[in-house]
């Protein structure tokens, strides 16, 4: 397999879909664009409805847009039929075929592709030994767990080495722990095959911890491509912060601004230094963003100022949730030690710190 | 006081008597009118025919004769009842035919109603069952009417040029076979809808995107999931058509018998009753035999290891 990290799999180029007809239509997409790497593990993270499904449908070829072209490798694939194209499909519901075995499972994307019996075969086995399934071959696929219905799918989809992985929510009916397995596994996979995975969940904390990048949409829009990492410490959007991770959201004003810096005056009347993205100008009203982890509660003094309305125990953490005087809410994350804890009771008055590099301006 | 224990042996006790209680009518009815019909045709097959019809009681084989063989009426000597024997494959041929193109028509047709929305599906189906209202007698002779050479079909075909004089269609083979696709065609999309409603549509999704083309999906998905419906429907068509009367009566003429005609004869005009109950009797071997090899080899799970 060539390895081209610098190469688009799949370009995706101001891509419409209109459901429904007369004052019924729903778009679904509205004038998508965005390119995915060979080789990458590509999430479009989003609510329901938002369109990730819809755009994940047109790359497998279920739907086809209403406007915009889809290139694989350059090649626009956008109006063939998902038989002629070389992606493949983890279903949501896993959509293993009842009739046949797991074997005859994985070797159907083969069969239909017309390979010889002895390449099959060497094919399934293989990828029996790859999910882990080899003692099962033979079983039928309602004999078997989620957790395993889940492994032949994605040895199904992976058996006729596609180009593209579109994988539709596959963890979402598997409870909680095997999810976790189930991560890692689809990490390890897709770094074996080295095909690139265009996953689709709602599940933020599966998203940060999969993918290479995230697509975050919402709408019908992609509002932020970037590395997890980006998504969360830079979002560029209100929904984006909102939806990935918790969030503190405080108005302020820039009070200055030079190199991608700015100073912001909360209403509390407290200078913050703020990252600041492109296209403001000071005195601007704007949002600002703190995660909670990255702010402190703080005895005296503190951008913030209010009383500590709730202490919430975590395990690994505690959220402190403090009623600010000039209202709202604001959450403050601490990790908790063995020693004891941080000594904050309910009702504390208190501050809370926000470092030099905890804020971010937002665009609303 | 009870124990326990025998509450429990109690209520159990109960619970059996009350399946019991509530079983008896519907076996009761199984024995009466199944299969009590059932033993009376069997003993009449060995039986004497009277001379006005009716039975003479007196043991004999000669109607299981008769069913097979035939007395040549001028040398006596005994051959192949040829005329029972084209009887038999006729029915058996033109069964056979009927469930085939009511199994082509009504694939696509079920297939069409069960990708209908919901609320469409209900209108299609009822516009389905609609021939039921009507007697199957008034709607065979309306099929009539529209082959016989002076019927719409033909008065059609003449005006319009296509033939110059009427083709008989009407009292042939063919108009037995449409006869019987007419009325048997919505046994065949009912059994065959309720097993593709069920069907998960996903799968034919999946089939596409594992490189599947319209014709595969519809082979190695579609037909295999919806055996059931194609089983259900092609005995629901089968037996009625190979016991068929009133179609091949009024279609077929006295010409182009079939079995159930055949018995009737015999019962009637032929006032050969013994005769009449072992050619019931012989067909029942032909739908059981036909039952039999149909689930043991059509109907068997498919058995695929890839």
């Amino acid at each position: 397999m060539p390895e081209r990290p610098d190469r688009n799999a799949i370009e995706v180029r101001g891509v419409s879909k209109i459901f429904g007809t007369g004052e019924s239509q729903v778009a679904a997409l509205d004038d998508v664009s965005v390119s995915i790497r060979e080789n990458e593990f590509f999430t479009l993270l989003g609510p329901s409805g938002c369109g990730k499904t819809t755009l994940l449908r047109l790359i497998a070829g279920f739907d086809f847009p209403t406007n915009g072209q889809i290139l694989l490798h350059g090649d626009d694939i956008a109006l063939l039929p998902p038989y002629k194209r070389p992606v493949n499909t983890v279903f949501q519901s896993y959509a293993l075929f009842p009739h046949m075995t797991v074997a005859g499972n994985i070797a159907f994307g083969l069969e239909m592709l017309g390979k010889p019996k002895a390449e099959i075969e060497a094919r399934v086995a293989a990828m029996l030994k790859l999910v882990k399934m080899e003692a099962l071959r033979d079983r039928r696929t309602s004999q078997i767990s989620g957790g395993q219905q889940q492994r032949v799918a994605l040895a199904r989809a992976l058996a006729p080495q596609p180009k593209v992985l579109l994988l539709d929510e596959p963890l979402s009916a598997l409870d909680y722990k095997l999810r976790k397995e189930m991560q890692i596994e689809l990490k390890r996979l897709q770094h074996e095959t080295g095909i690139t995975f265009i996953f689709v969940t709602h599940d933020q904390e599966e998203a940060l911890t999969m993918s290479d990048r995230i697509a975050v949409m919402s709408a019908g829009k992609i509002l932020q491509v970037g590395s997890p990492r980006d998504i969360y410490d830079r979002p560029a959007e209100r929904f984006v912060a909102d939806f990935i991770g918790e969030s503190n959201f405080l108005d302020a004003a820039i009070v200055s601004s030079a190199s991608g810096r700015a100073t912001v005056r909360l209403a509390s009347g407290a200078e913050l230094a703020a990252t600041l993205p492109e296209g403001f100008q000071p005195k601007d009203r704007v949002t600002v963003v703190v995660r909670p982890e990255q702010a402190r509660l703080v005895r005296e003094g503190g951008a913030v100022t209010g009383i500590l309305e709730n202490v919430v125990y975590f395990g690994t953490d505690t959220h402190f949730h403090v009623r600010p005087d000039t209202g709202g809410e604001f959450i403050v994350r601490q990790q908790n030690s063995r020693s004891g804890d941080a000594g904050f009771a309910r009702g504390d008055r208190i501050g809370v710190a926000i470092g030099e590099d905890a804020a971010q301006v937002l665009k609303d | 006081m009870a124990s326990a224990a025998e509450i429990a042996e109690k209520a159990e006790r109960d619970d059996i008597r009350n399946r019991w209680l509530l079983t008896t009518p519907a076996i009761a009815i199984i024995f009466l009118a199944g299969i009590g019909p059932l033993l009376v045709v069997v003993l009449y097959s060995f039986l004497t025919p009277g001379p006005y019809g009716d039975v003479k009681w007196e043991f004999s084989t000669g109607a299981w004769v008769g069913v097979f063989l035939q007395r040549d009426i001028f040398e006596g000597t005994l051959g192949i009842a040829d005329a029972h024997l084209s009887i038999f494959l006729r029915s058996v041929w033109l069964s056979f035919a009927t469930t085939i193109l009511t199994l082509i028509f009504g694939f696509p047709t079920a297939y069409f109603i069960a990708t209908r929305s919901e609320k469409t599906q209900a209108l299609w189906l009822f516009l389905i069952t609609i021939p039921f209202w009507t007697n199957l007698l008034i709607r065979t002779f309306a099929v009539q009417e529209v082959i016989r050479n002076e019927g719409l079909l033909n008065s059609f075909l003449v005006w319009s040029g296509i033939v110059s004089a009427p083709v008989q269609i009407l009292y042939t083979d063919w108009a037995i076979a449409l006869g019987m696709i007419y009325v048997y065609l919505p046994l065949m999309v009912l059994p065959l809808y309720a097993s593709m409603e069920k069907l998960d549509f996903r799968l034919v999704e999946a089939g596409y995107d594992l490189y599947a083309t319209r014709f595969k999906v519809l082979t190695r998905i579609v037909i295999p999931l919806v055996k059931p419906g194609v089983i259900a429907g092609s005995i629901l068509v089968f037996i009625p058509s190979l016991g068929a009367y009133v179609t091949p009566r009024v279609l077929g003429g006295g010409k182009q018998m079939m079995l159930g005609n055949l018995i009737e004869l015999q019962f009637g005009a032929g006032r050969n009753w013994p005769l009449g109950a072992a050619l019931a009797l012989t067909l029942t071997v032909i739908v059981t035999v036909a039952l039999l090899f149909y689930v043991r080899y059509v109907a068997a799970p498919e058995r695929r290891n890839g």
